[in-house]
């Protein structure tokens, strides 16, 4: 699983079936500062009631993301799966 | 998944079985700032998106099950059509 932020929301209608329902939102990773970008931003289904600014861990596999959904294995992958209230880690 | 926008098509005669009848397009990844964010690539089309579009893709091994019941030769698929981002300064 990957630490970013919840930078935005997506509104589609048209999506793959397995989406349907789905909050959809935008996670750009972080850095081991946990302030600065760091990779590609990710598209993630959020399960937890996440909220644009907030911290998030995000699992990247698609195993993983049908058996948080309940739904068989298709084309999803990101699943917001937490919302971090800190982080403490040695320098 | 990521966000992406459809920026081309591709014809190819010759190719996987699996593949046959599938729309093949030239994707340009995106940011949450719709800027491009890397090399652009080739996907499938599992919902219907077209040229311009902004929809949001997903990669590796989970794109070969965007259409039901079979396995596509693919490691990126179009998922959704995106209609509208919603973001908020400085969120960053």
């Amino acid at each position: 699983m990957v630490i970013g932020r919840v930078v935005g929301n997506i509104v589609a209608t048209i999506k793959h079936e397995l989406y349907q329902g789905s909050k959809i939102l935008l996670v750009q990773p972080l850095a081991t500062d946990r302030k600065t970008a760091m990779g590609n931003t990710m598209v993630a289904v959020d399960t937890v009631g996440a909220g644009i600014g907030e911290m998030v861990m995000v699992a990247t596999e698609g195993k993983a993301a049908s058996e948080i959904i309940g739904v068989p294995r298709g084309p999803i992958r990101s699943i917001i799966v937490g919302i971090l209230d800190g982080v403490s880690q040695q320098s | 998944m990521r966000l992406g926008i459809v920026t081309g098509k591709i014809w190819a005669t010759r190719k996987d079985a699996s593949l046959d009848g599938i729309k093949l397009y030239v994707l340009q990844p995106l940011d949450y700032l719709l800027a491009p964010q890397g090399s652009s690539l080739i996907a499938i089309d599992a919902i219907g998106a077209g040229e311009g579009d902004t929809v949001f893709w997903v990669g590796g091994g989970d794109a070969t099950l965007a259409f039901d019941g079979r396995t596509i030769a693919s490691d990126a698929s179009i998922v959704g059509i995106v209609d509208s981002v919603h973001t908020e300064p400085d969120v960053m």
